[in-house]
């Protein structure tokens, strides 16, 4: 791990946004106080709706692990939701700040038009979003360690630094057409981007259901087991979470849907890449399961050559 | 460490209560120096600004509300910019102590306590703690009221060379026990090895610059740059010598005490603006951190107006008072409050450090191009505020179990409060505290996002669900 992940995985999925900051946002003050304030809505959002699963959680049985499953996908639905009525009360400030700022201008024009604002609003919503999502694993990332150890997926760092980046480019382009949506009153752009939204952070969930689809293939693969493995010694002061899914067997949504179509697709391909031995070695015990999108890209070349 | 817990009372009673008054001072000062210079300047300002910048820059955030006078509507495009030049520099400051804190592990070491806090936090019982806690909390208040007080008694009286003498001390001890700590703990964890002769070297260096940049006159990013170091290294010893609960407490109760004591008629803070104010006098230099120094030093030929427009208000302080300009007094009384400023204009001068500390820090230059364009006024803001926004982050940093999260979001709530504090300092124009509402959303923050944010997240991440 260490420097070398952390620096690629960072770059992977903050790169793009901080070029688009430096490059269109960090010369303009006005810009850049929309974007703290973005992020500060998004936060907000994230509070409220991290509260209220909080209280759900703890007025909930702990030990049923299908409720609290349950829980957490009315969690992420919840906060989707609250994300987007956020939005527009952001969007509902701008509107207002446009007006105080073509009042106080000389000529009668805003110095900065709705859609850059929805373009600042965007990127500041998706800075923050990434952020929260990436920055404990990057400072897990910089410490010793070896990914996917136990049989997990060792692309873990890397699927959460292209998501992170996807997500970061989703929340910019929802904020512009959430915003022209409003601008128009075209209520089926608005509707779009929240299904939209809903449709990402649900996919996971669809994802996560993928492994039961192919019984066959995960029969002899050992499968770690919850909890995670006692954190190294250098980890245990400070237990961060983070390194427990590191080392969970769940792999991204992407892998998990591709693995399902391929699956489909494929009929009873997962079985036949289980018997063919060679093929075992050099993914261990990954190539069974179909989330890890290293073996479906392999799949076709599993049959192609299968020795 | 215990040499240095029987320093700290010393330096800190001096910081503290500098740094406090300051707090409230800069804002207060400032804004009843920005009051009276905004009136004026700050039209010229923006009028200046308007047109040396093209567009009007003005805060994002409720501009509707303003009235159509000319005066608010010139006042409020004094924003977006200077909101920029705050949020850097608070910015610069939290990185330095976040980055200390998760580097250099002294900084999150218990070794004791100050005399400050006597009251250790380490009982049996909740209980007990919570009892401790507050009355650490009281003590360090009630020390902390005790030195305002005095220091607007000995403003009052007239006795500027103890408060000068008080600050340069102050200074001192920052600049060079501190930041000689500092290193140290630097060197001990990345294992450099030094000899005593280079580090004495680099101290020495280190602190005669910064006590004439700050005291004296130096290009204005040095001196925002020792200020800012100070600032940090003044937040690191309260993380440090703070323990938990302690540390929370005497932030809301800071906070709180910054809102009294410069919004209600009797607060200490008002009474030693309005007394600095009559006197036409600027308050303690070195102690709030300016922005527009820049236009006296370093783009004199590039802006001239400001230049000159600088060099008037100091050249009119100059002339009744044959003092030098302190071009920290003035570029740090620009800050929040607008009205200051021009109020200096019109009334010859911030008024804020004794003549004495005045003379001495600062020496402007001579020429005085008298000007009366409209400059881009600077801000100020007290140290006093970037130590407690760095304390908050810092302590963040350090105990929180969210980790980086709670720190990013602590961070983003004080920048929020720092800018609806500038919105409402261009609303309503007086002297305002910087503490309340950013010390209160990032508390707010803080605890929201380790106790509630934190699970979520945890189990988002476990998942890997993105929202």
């Amino acid at each position: 791990m260490t420097l070398a992940v952390f620096f690629g995985c960072t770059f992977i999925a903050f790169g793009p946004a901080f070029g688009l900051f430096i490059f269109t946002i960090a010369r303009d003050p006005l810009r850049i106080i929309i974007l703290i304030a973005g992020a500060f809505f998004w936060l907000v959002s994230l509070l409220l709706s991290s509260l209220i699963w909080f209280i759900a959680v703890k007025a909930s049985d702990p030990q049923d692990e299908r409720l609290q499953k349950g829980l957490l996908i009315f969690g992420v639905m919840f906060s989707v939701l609250l994300q987007e009525a956020f939005r527009f009360l952001y969007y509902k400030l701008l509107r207002k700040a446009i007006e105080g700022l073509v009042a106080l201008s000389e000529d009668g024009c805003s110095p900065i038009s709705i859609q850059q604002m929805a373009y600042v609003a965007g990127v500041g919503f998706g800075l923050m979003s990434g952020a929260f999502s990436m920055i404990n694993l990057l400072a897990d990332a910089l410490g010793p360690g070896t990914v996917g150890i136990h049989g997990d997926s060792q692309l873990y760092f890397l699927t959460s630094a292209f998501m992170t980046m996807v997500l970061i480019f989703l929340h910019t382009f929802w904020g512009i057409l959430f915003f022209h949506g409003c601008e128009h009153r075209r209520w089926w752009e608005i509707t779009a981007v929240v299904i939209m939204h809903l449709t990402v952070s649900g996919l996971v969930y669809g994802a996560e259901q993928a492994p039961s689809q192919d019984p066959e293939a995960l029969q002899d693969v050992p499968i770690p087991s919850h909890p995670s493995p006692p954190l190294p010694s250098w980890r245990q002061d400070r237990a961060s979470p983070s390194l427990q899914y590191l080392f969970s067997w769940t792999g991204g949504p992407w892998p998990a849907l591709v693995g399902q179509a391929l699956g489909s697709i494929c009929g009873s391909q997962p079985t036949s890449v289980a018997e063919t031995g060679s093929l075992q070695r050099p993914f261990g015990s990954l190539h069974k399961t179909p989330q890890f999108w290293g073996t479906q890209l392999c799949w076709p070349c599993c049959e192609l050559s299968p020795s | 460490m215990t040499e240095l817990s029987a320093h700290l009372p010393q330096f800190q009673h001096g910081q503290l209560t500098e740094n406090f008054p300051d707090t409230h001072l800069s804002n207060t000062n400032d804004n009843s120096e920005r009051r009276r210079h905004d009136n004026s300047e700050r039209r010229r300002n923006d009028n200046a600004e308007s047109e040396t910048n093209g567009q009007p820059q003005s805060n994002v955030q409720q501009v509707v509300e303003q009235d159509e006078e000319e005066d608010e509507e010139l006042t409020l495009k004094y924003g977006a910019k200077h909101v920029i030049m705050l949020f850097v520099p608070v910015t610069l400051c939290m990185v330095v102590v976040v980055a200390t804190i998760k580097s250099v592990s002294f900084y999150t070491r218990k070794d004791g306590q100050l005399i400050y806090t006597p009251f250790t936090e380490d009982t049996e019982t909740v209980g007990q703690r919570a009892l401790n806690s507050i009355l650490n909390a009281a003590i360090m208040i009630s020390v902390i009221i005790v030195m305002t007080i005095l220091l607007v008694v000995l403003y009052k009286y007239r006795c500027y060379k103890v408060i000068h003498g008080w600050l340069i001390i102050s200074s001192l001890l920052l600049l060079f026990f501190f930041s000689f700590i500092y290193l140290g703990e630097v060197f001990k964890t990345y294992n450099v090895a030094m000899d005593y002769i280079t580090v004495a070297l680099m101290i020495w260096n280190f602190g005669v610059v910064g006590m004439i940049c700050i005291h004296w006159k130096g290009p204005l990013r040095l001196q925002q740059a020792y200020l800012i170091m100070i600032s940090a290294l003044m937040a690191l010893v309260f993380i440090k010598y703070l323990p938990e609960w302690t540390a929370w407490l005497i932030l809301a109760v800071i906070s709180v005490y910054d809102l009294i004591a410069v919004l209600c008629p009797k607060g200490p803070l008002r009474m030693l603006v309005e007394t600095a104010q009559e006197r036409n006098e600027t308050l303690f230099p070195a102690l709030i951190y300016s922005s527009t120094m820049i236009w006296l030093v370093n783009m004199a030929e590039e802006d001239p107006e400001a230049q000159r427009k600088s060099k008037n208000s100091t050249s009119d302080k100059q002339a009744p008072a044959s003092r030098t300009q302190n071009e920290d007094a003035e570029a740090d009384d620009g800050g929040f409050s607008q009205e200051w400023q021009q109020q200096r204009d019109n009334r010859i001068g911030p008024i804020e450090s004794t003549p004495e500390s005045r003379a001495a820090v600062q020496a402007l230059p001579s020429n005085s191009q008298t000007s009366e364009d409209p400059e881009e006024r600077g801000v100020k803001l007290g140290l006093g505020d970037f130590i407690f926004y760095s304390v908050l982050v810092g302590k963040a940093s350090a105990t929180a179990s969210g980790d980086w999260n709670t720190t990013l979001a602590c961070f983003v709530a004080i920048l929020i409060g720092l800018c609806l504090t500038l919105l409402l300092l261009a609303i309503f124009k007086k002297a305002l505290p910087a503490l309340p509402i950013s010390i209160t959303f990032g508390l707010v923050f803080y605890f929201a996002t380790d106790n509630l944010v934190q699970p979520f997240m945890d189990q988002l991440a476990f998942h890997q669900f993105y929202i």
